[in-house]
Parts: C-alpha cells; sequence; structure tokens
C-alpha cells in the first residue's frame, strides 16, 4: 500500500511543479496548493498506513495506529487552508491593480 | 519547568488579538503593541540571568514530559536571539508611528506586527520541529500581509513571488519532517539528536539533513536569495527593516539549530556543503551591493553578504568560530534595522532611491549622516564598534580548521560592504545640497529618536563587549555540546 501512495504522491508533485511553472497566476496558486496536499499524503505515509486500531487505552486492545501524522497533517491542512485563501485573494488584487495575471510581465527588472 | 519561557511568545500574541477589536483606536494600538514588546523583552532578560546561573530552561507545554508533548527550551543561544528581536522591534515599532501613515495603522498594522514578533520569538523558542514549522508560518503569513499592506502596484508584484517561494519551500520543510518522522519516529529536537546520535547518521539521513539545509537556506538567503532583494525593497521604512532584521536570522537560527544539535556527525559532508554554499554567497552578495547605484538595493544585497559571512562561523565548529557567529548575529540584526531605516529616511526625505539624484544630505541633516556613517564602519568591522569581534572569532575559526579560503572571502566581502557603504555616503551625504528645506518630501522629525536608540544598542554591544563575552560564550558551549540541550529536556 505505501507503495502506491508513493507512486500517487510523485504524479501530485509532478503536476504540482508543471503547474507552478506555467505563467498563470491561478494556475501556479492551483501547482501549490496540489504540492501541499502531497505533502500532507507524504505524512501520513511516514508513520505507516498499518491496520491497527484506534489509539485509545482501556478499550483492552494492543496493536495501535500512530496518531501522531494524522494530528500533524491536522495542522499541516489547516495552515495551507490559510495560506491558498490568502494567496487567491492577493492574486485577484493584483490582477486588478497591475492589470495581468501573466507573471512573466510581472517579472519588474526596471532595474536592470 | 520555567512558565516565564512561554512569555515572550504569549503577550504579543494576547496583545496582538485584543487590538484587533480596535482597530480605529491608534493611541491604544500604540501604547499597547509598545508596552507588549517591552514586557517581552524585560522577561527575556530575566531568563537570560536564569540560564546564566542554572543552565538550559525548559518548559513542558500542558505538563506533557518530552518527547511527547511540545517543549519549549531556553538556551543561551535563542534567548539572546528573542531579546535582540524585542530590541529591534522596539525601536523599529516607534518608528513606525512616524512614518507608516494613518491608512496602514488602522489596516492593523500593530496586530500584523506583535504576530510576527510571536512567530519569530517561538521559532527562537521551541523544541520541536513540527512546532518550529508552525511558528515559520505564524511569521511567514504576518510578513505575506505586511509586505503587501498598502497594496501598491510594486508591493503586489514582488508580494506574490515572495509568498510562492516561501510556499514551496514550507512544503519542502514538511518533506523535510515526514521523511525524519519515518526515520527516526520522533520530532522533538532533543529527541532526534539522541536517536541520531546512537543510531549514527547514515546517508539518508544526511540526505534529509540536506532537504533542510535547502529549507532554511531559502528562508535565510542564503545562496537561494533570489527573492529577496525585489521583495525588501517594496514595503514601507519599518517594515523593510524589521524584515531584514529578523526573518533572514530566523533562517540562520534553524541552520544553527538543526547542525550544531542533529545533523552535526557528518561535517565533512554537510559542513563543507554549508561553507561553499556560504562563499558563493559572500561573493554574489558583494558583488550585488558594489554593483547598484539605488540606495535599498545596496542595502538588502548587504543583508545577503552578512548571512554568509555569520554562516560561515557554523562551518568551523570551533567555540571561536560559533562566538562570533553569535556576536555577529546580535550585531547584524540591530545594524540592518538601523541602516534601513537611515536608507529610508533618505528615500523619505528625497523621493527617490537612485543615488544619482540625491546630494548633500548632511548640511540639513548631520545627525542622520553621521550615524549613518558610524552604522557603516560598525559593518565593516573599525574595533571598537560591535562588528569587530564577531569578524574577527568567525575569521580565527574559520582559520583553524583550514579553510583559508572561507576566511580570506569573508574578509575579502568586508572591504566590498566598505565600499558600498562608502559609496552610498558620499552619494548621498558629501557634495552639493541640491535639496532645499521646502523641496524636502518630507520631515524627519520622530524619526531620529528610534535610529539614535538603536545606535546606542550597538555602540553599546561593541564598548560594552566585555559584559557581554559571559553570555556569548555561554551560548557557545550550549551549542557545541548538544548533550547539554538534551539533557535539559528529556532529564
Amino acid at each position: 500500500m505505501e507503495f502506491v501512495i508513493a507512486i500517487v504522491i510523485g504524479i501530485l508533485v509532478t503536476i504540482g511543479t508543471y503547474l507552478l511553472l506555467s505563467r498563470q497566476l491561478l494556475r501556479i496558486v492551483l501547482g501549490s496548493s496540489l504540492i501541499s496536499h502531497s505533502v500532507n499524503l507524504l505524512i501520513i505515509t511516514s508513520g505507516g498506513l498499518k491496520t491497527g486500531n484506534a489509539p485509545l487505552l482501556g478499550e483492552g486492545k494492543v496493536g495501535f495506529t500512530d496518531a501522531l501524522p494524522q494530528a500533524l497533517i491536522l495542522t499541516a491542512i489547516v495552515i495551507n487552508f490559510a495560506v491558498t485563501a490568502f494567496v487567491l485573494v492577493l492574486s485577484y488584487r493584483s490582477f486588478k491593480v497591475n492589470g495581468t495575471d501573466d507573471m512573466e510581465k510581472l517579472r519588474g527588472n526596471e532595474y536592470e | 519547568m520555567n512558565n516565564l519561557l512561554i512569555m515572550p511568545v504569549i503577550i504579543p500574541l494576547i496583545v496582538g488579538m485584543v487590538l484587533i477589536i480596535f482597530p480605529k483606536n491608534i493611541i491604544l494600538q500604540r501604547a499597547l503593541s509598545l508596552f507588549a514588546i517591552a514586557a517581552s523583552g524585560l522577561i527575556t532578560l530575566n531568563i537570560m540571568n536564569q540560564i546564566l546561573d542554572d543552565g538550559i530552561q525548559t518548559l513542558q507545554l500542558g505538563g506533557w514530559e518530552a518527547p511527547f508533548g511540545i517543549s519549549f527550551v531556553g538556551d543561551m543561544f535563542s534567548v539572546l536571539l528573542v531579546l535582540t528581536t524585542c530590541i529591534v522591534a522596539f525601536c523599529c515599532l516607534i518608528y513606525a508611528f512616524r512614518s507608516i501613515g494613518e491608512k496602514n495603522e488602522k489596516l492593523y498594522f500593530y496586530p500584523l506586527f506583535l504576530f510576527l514578533i510571536v512567530g519569530v520569538n517561538g521559532s527562537f523558542l521551541t523544541g520541536d520541529l513540527f512546532n518550529l514549522y508552525v511558528f515559520f508560518e505564524v511569521f511567514l503569513l504576518a510578513s505575506y500581509v505586511l509586505i503587501s499592506l498598502g497594496g501598491g502596484k510594486k508591493q503586489l508584484r514582488e508580494s506574490l513571488k515572495y509568498v510562492f517561494t516561501n510556499i514551496v519551500s514550507s512544503a519542502f520543510f514538511l518533506f523535510g519532517v515526514a521523511y525524519l518522522y519515518s526515520i527516526t519516529g520522533t520530532l522533538n529536537l532533543a529527541h532526534l539528536s539522541s536517536r541520531i546520535a546512537e543510531a549514527g547518521q547514515d546517508g539518508l539521513i544526511t540526505t534529509v539533513a540536506l532537504l533542510f539545509l535547502i529549507v532554511f537556506s531559502l528562508k535565510a538567503g542564503l545562496l537561494l536569495f533570489f527573492w529577496l532583494p525585489g521583495s525588501y525593497s517594496v514595503p514601507p521604512t519599518a517594515i523593510a527593516a524589521i524584515f531584514a532584521a529578523l526573518l533572514t536570522k530566523v533562517g540562520i537560527y534553524a541552520i544553527f539549530r538543526m547542525f550544531t544539535l542533529i545533523f552535526y556527525h557528518e561535517p565533512q559532508v554537510t559542513h563543507l556543503i554549508i561553507g561553499i554554499l556560504a562563499a558563493v554567497t559572500m561573493i554574489l552578495g558583494a558583488l550585488g551591493a558594489a554593483g547598484f547605484m539605488d540606495v535599498r538595493k545596496i542595502l538588502t544585497y548587504n543583508v545577503i553578504i552578512s548571512v554568509g559571512f555569520i554562516v560561515a562561523g557554523l562551518v568551523s565548529m570551533t567555540e571561536a568560530g560559533l562566538m562570533g557567529s553569535i556576536y555577529y548575529l546580535i550585531h547584524d540584526m540591530i545594524i540592518k534595522a538601523l541602516v534601513f531605516l537611515i536608507g529610508g529616511t533618505i528615500i523619505l526625505l528625497t523621493g527617490t532611491s537612485n543615488l544619482r539624484e540625491i546630494s548633500g544630505l548632511i548640511r540639513r541633516h548631520p545627525a542622520l549622516g553621521w550615524m549613518f556613517f558610524i552604522g557603516a564602519l560598525s559593518m565593516v568591522g573599525i574595533p571598537p564598534l560591535s562588528g569587530f569581534l564577531g569578524k574577527v572569532f568567525i575569521t580565527q575559526g574559520t582559520f583553524e580548521i583550514g579553510y583559508f579560503w572561507l576566511g580570506g572571502i569573508g574578509l575579502l566581502a568586508s572591504l566590498f560592504i566598505l565600499f558600498s557603504m562608502i559609496k552610498l555616503f558620499m552619494n548621498a551625504f558629501w557634495g552639493e545640497t541640491i535639496l532645499t528645506e521646502e523641496e524636502e518630501k518630507g520631515s524627519t522629525k520622530g524619526l531620529i529618536f528610534p535610529i539614535a536608540l538603536l545606535l546606542i544598542f550597538s555602540l553599546a554591544l561593541g564598548l560594552g563587549a566585555e559584559g557581554i563575552q559571559v553570555y556569548v560564550a555561554e551560548a557557545a558551549e550550549q551549542l557545541l555540546n548538544p548533550s547539554l540541550y538534551i539533557d535539559a529536556v528529556l532529564k
């Protein structure tokens, strides 16, 4: 199972990188979001995708699933969510003010 | 257990949250933010003396014993940085009162500023890798908003690049966290250190170490500084100064922490690579500082040179090198805020950042000019001033382990700092006075005081080196002996 997930993560990162390298702002935002999702997948896989029991004491069970990666990605998802929301607003503002969403035109090399 | 440790994080956080409720009451906003920073600084001073007496202080949040809960660890290195952060933030805040403009003040400038400090202080104090990531995000989000505050064309353009660069580096940070967790099964820094020391640092762990190096290099501007000159040139002066003083330094702190506490077993691989990165950074930064004729560009490239120089001290891993780095780090935080504030004041007065159009400011603003001159000499490292000791120790450290090329490049870079700062001084302050009083675009009223305050701190750091020496030596010793850190956290 870990092997399949690893391939999925690889594909997600590839698509994310491709989108990040494009010129349109919205595509870049989507790309960064995809990469963040693949990171979340990686974290949950890093703890091992065991079919253990829920990590609750007192139920008389043994062999628990590692709960820490789940707690980690919960935090990572929330942060990623907030950052993506912020970036979308920022991109929209930039589009309104600068009149373009083409990163090639937003280079800003007036010093050269 | 020492509950004071959480204070430098929680005081600005609570005050910041309260201030969100009153965005229109500017007097209250100013007073409370100043109070929050000053209180954090005083408490940190207290913690610092406790560390000197009793060793490294820890706090296990929620009473969960390490390594199961999140630990807060105050060793001398981090506490020194927290204290410097508070000093710099205090001065930049006073500068902001007069310069940031009422519109920005009502756009939640003060809460955002405090959240930035929360993130920076938290990054210095936390003892947990994932918590470090969270605090990085806290100050990054605040900086995203601060850099675009006001919403000018250039600001929006540069902030987009800044944000995307940091999103990618944050993703890499999490990749590193996930790999490290799957290898070692822990994220507590002290626990990580002891586990890697037991199991040995094999090739896989060294690879993860390099991944972390990439992440923190992006944040610190070590070689990967392509985003830095643009994004530090666009925000209002007070914000640019706090960025230049603090944000890259958090990345440097993280590099120091990771490569002295956790990944210190393979210095011939990791530390050599860091050394090469530092050397290239210094060379490129020096070229940039020498080449541009723009006040803000020259200053931002000087930030880059100093990043390379500070990290060069880490490469040596000797007591002299680390002491030099710590000393230079503190000096650099203060002096970068100082020169950025003066640079911003020059731009405020003349309305341009092009050095060719500025001339002869010293006739009407002698205080500003001479303060800039002293700051410039201090950056170069003229003996009684604060940059000198750091430079001596770092150079000594690199020579001790036989990296003469690194020390040599560091000294050569100092010459370029001298050249660029004197170029700025001569062009901006000497020459014919071309602006009359009426033609000046702004006034320096109320702006000189915070700059003078920073200069006093800088002078004190240089002239009072004897008194600070105990603290810096203690910090270097704790960095060199990871067992001190581990024992304090895990008991």
